[in-house]
C-alpha cells in the first residue's frame, strides 16, 4: 500500500482537521508591542516626537472603516453601504462591495476586518443553502441566518472582527438584525454600524418613520450613507443599496449615488496650452509602410511526421 | 521647542468596575434590572439601554428574556455572554420539560443558569436574575451575580444602576405586596436608577409572570415616574 491509496500514511497525525488556528495570537500580540526603530534615533530629542518612530512592525489588516445601515419599511427592507475600504490611513479600495449575499431573500452588510466579514457571510451563506436543500424548504428564515452568525461569532469570542447588519424577508415579513463581533444581536426597525454609524444614526433618529413607503425608505438610507461618506474619514466613495421586498423581489443598487466622481472635476481644470501637445506638434519627416511578415503559422509551414507505432 | 501632544487611546478609560472586564468594543448591558416576588407570581423589570463605551448601541432593547412558559430572566453584563447563556438555559429547560412531561421549576432554571455561570466564570461577564412562577413554589426570584452564586431572594437588584437604589428599595419594600404594589415599586426604583446611572436609560420594561400567563408592559422615556421630565 502506498501513500497514494492510504491518505493516513505520511499525514501529520497532529494536524488540525479544519477551522481557524490561533497558534500565533500570542506571538502576534508580542510583535505588536515592538515598534520600528525611530528614523531619527541618533537625535536624542526625537524620542519625544510621538509621530516619528511610533509604528508597529506588523502590517495592519485591511479594515472596512465603514458606514452600513438597514431600515424596515412597509413592504420590506432597505440595506445600504459605502464603498471605501481602508488600510490604516490609506484607501485600499475605492469601490468595494459591502452588501453580501446570504440567501435569495437575505442580504448582509459587513463592517470590521474585510476578510472576516467576507468569509463569515460566505460560510453562513453556504450553510443556509445546505439547510434549504436538506429541509426541502424553498425559503430561508432571517432568524436562522442570525442564529448561525451569532453562534459562530460568539465561539470566536470577538476575534473574528465582523460587525453585521442582516436584513431579509421571509414568510413572517421583513426582519432586520444587528450583530456585533462578540456575538450579541438585536432586532430593530432601523440600525447603523461601522465607524460612520454615528453620522448615519443622526439621520435615522431625526427622520425615521414607521411604515414608510419604498421611495422614502430608500431616500433615507441614501442620506444616511451620504452622511457617513461626508462626515466620517473611514467611509467614502459611493452609495450601494439593496431593497428586499416581502414579495420576494430584490433590487441591488450598486453605486446608486456617485458623489465622488473625479472625471468631471479633472475636466474642469484649465491647463496651460504649454502643457497640451496639439496634433502636429511633432513634424513628420518621412513615412513608409512595411508589410507584416514572420507572424502566424499555417499548415504549409509545418512538417508533418508520421507517428511511430 | 515645539509643543508636543501625545494622546494615548486607552480602550478601558472611564469604565466602571463592572464594565472593566469587558473586551474593547464589547457591548454591555450597563444596566438596571430587578425582580420582586408577590403572592402568586413575580414582577421583572429592566431599563432598555445597551452601550459600547459612551455610545448607546440600542436605546430600546429587551433585557427580559424568556426561559420557559412561566420562567424569565433579567440580563446584565456582556450582551453576547448573557444572550448565549439564556439560549443554552432555554434549550436545556425545553428538553427537561419534554423528558419529565411537566412544567420545570424556577429553582431548576436558576440552578442551570448558575451552573453555566460558575463553571465558565473565567470567560463570562454575566449577572442574571431568574424569576418566574411554578406549581411547586409559586412566584420565585433567584439572584445569580457575577461570580456564579445562586441566592433565592424575595426581591433582587442587579446591574450598574442598582447601587443607586438599594436604599430606596430597602425602605419601600414590604412583605406580601400585591401585584400592583410590586409593579409600582419596580417602576419607581428603576426610574430613579436611570436618572443617576449613565449606563441605564431609555424606557422601563416590565413583565408579570403568574399562573395565568405573562403580561408585558413598558413605560416610555417621557412618562417615567421620576426623571428629567419630572424635575
Amino acid at each position: 500500500m502506498s501513500e497514494l491509496t492510504n491518505p493516513a500514511i505520511g499525514a501529520d497525525p497532529n494536524a488540525p482537521s479544519g477551522g481557524f488556528s490561533f497558534d500565533n495570537v500570542h506571538r502576534n500580540a508580542l510583535l505588536l508591542q515592538r515598534q520600528f526603530p525611530s528614523p531619527h534615533s541618533s537625535d536624542p530629542n526625537a524620542s519625544a516626537n510621538a509621530n516619528s518612530g511610533d509604528r508597529s512592525i506588523l502590517p495592519l489588516a485591511t479594515k472596512t472603516g465603514t458606514t452600513i445601515v438597514g431600515v424596515v419599511y412597509k413592504d420590506g427592507i432597505v440595506l445600504g453601504a459605502d464603498t471605501r475600504s481602508t488600510n490604516d490611513t490609506t484607501v485600499a479600495d475605492k469601490n468595494c462591495e459591502k452588501i453580501h449575499y446570504i440567501a435569495p431573500n437575505i442580504y448582509c452588510c459587513g463592517a470590521g476586518t474585510a476578510a472576516d466579514t467576507e468569509k463569515t457571510t460566505e460560510l453562513i451563506s453556504s450553510q443556509m443553502e445546505l439547510l434549504r436543500l436538506n429541509t426541502g424548504d424553498g425559503q430561508s428564515r432571517v432568524v436562522t441566518a442570525c442564529t448561525l452568525l451569532k453562534r459562530m461569532l460568539f465561539r470566536y469570542q470577538g476575534y473574528v472582527s465582523a460587525a453585521l447588519v442582516l436584513g431579509g424577508c421571509d414568510l413572517d415579513g421583513p426582519h432586520l438584525y444587528q450583530i456585533y463581533p462578540h456575538g450579541s444581536t438585536g432586532k430593530l426597525p432601523f440600525t447603523t454600524m461601522g465607524s460612520g454609524s454615528l453620522a448615519a444614526m443622526a439621520i435615522f433618529e431625526s427622520d425615521y418613520r414607521d411604515d414608510m413607503d419604498e421611495v422614502d425608505a430608500l431616500r433615507l438610507v441614501q442620506r444616511a450613507i451620504l452622511a457617513g461618506i461626508f462626515n466620517d474619514l473611514g467611509s467614502g466613495s459611493n452609495v450601494d443599496t439593496c431593497v428586499i421586498r416581502v414579495d420576494g423581489t430584490v433590487t441591488m443598487g450598486r453605486n446608486e449615488i456617485r458623489p465622488n466622481e473625479v472625471g468631471p472635476l479633472r475636466d474642469m481644470v484649465r491647463r496651460s496650452d504649454v502643457l497640451n501637445m496639439r496634433e502636429g506638434t511633432t513634424a513628420v519627416l518621412r513615412s513608409s509602410f512595411v508589410g507584416r511578415s514572420g507572424v502566424g503559422v499555417s499548415m504549409a509551414d509545418v512538417t508533418v511526421t508520421a507517428m511511430e507505432t | 521647542m515645539s509643543h508636543q501632544y501625545t494622546a494615548d487611546y486607552d480602550a478601558y478609560a472611564g469604565k466602571s468596575a463592572e464594565t472593566r472586564h469587558l473586551k474593547p468594543g464589547e457591548l454591555s448591558t450597563g444596566t438596571t434590572i430587578m425582580a420582586v416576588q408577590f403572592d402568586g407570581g413575580v414582577v421583572l423589570c429592566a431599563d432598555s439601554r445597551v452601550s459600547t463605551g459612551s455610545y448607546v448601541a440600542n436605546r430600546a432593547s429587551d433585557k427580559i428574556a424568556q426561559l420557559h412558559d412561566h420562567i424569565w430572566c433579567c440580563r446584565s453584563g456582556s450582551a453576547a455572554d448573557t444572550q448565549a447563556l439564556t439560549d443554552y438555559v432555554r434549550h436545556f429547560l425545553s428538553q427537561l420539560a419534554v423528558e419529565t412531561g411537566r412544567l420545570p421549576e424556577v429553582k431548576v432554571a436558576a440552578h442551570l443558569m448558575r451552573r453555566l455561570c460558575y463553571q465558565n466564570k473565567d470567560n463570562l461577564m454575566a449577572g442574571v436574575i431568574v424569576g418566574g412562577w411554578d406549581p411547586v413554589c409559586g412566584g420565585t426570584v433567584y439572584n445569580i451575580p457575577v461570580g456564579g452564586a445562586c441566592i433565592p431572594m424575595p426581591f433582587a437588584l442587579g446591574g450598574s444602576g442598582s447601587t443607586y437604589i438599594y436604599g430606596l428599595v430597602d425602605a419601600e419594600y414590604r412583605e406580601n405586596m400585591t401585584k400592583d404594589e410590586a409593579l409600582a415599586l419596580v417602576r419607581k426604583a428603576v426610574a430613579h436608577a436611570m436618572a443617576r446611572d449613565g449606563s441605564s436609560g431609555g424606557i422601563i420594561r416590565t413583565l408579570v409572570a403568574t399562573e395565568e400567563g405573562n403580561v408585558r408592559d413598558y413605560v416610555s422615556g417621557n412618562m417615567l415616574p421620576y426623571g428629567p421630565a419630572g424635575w
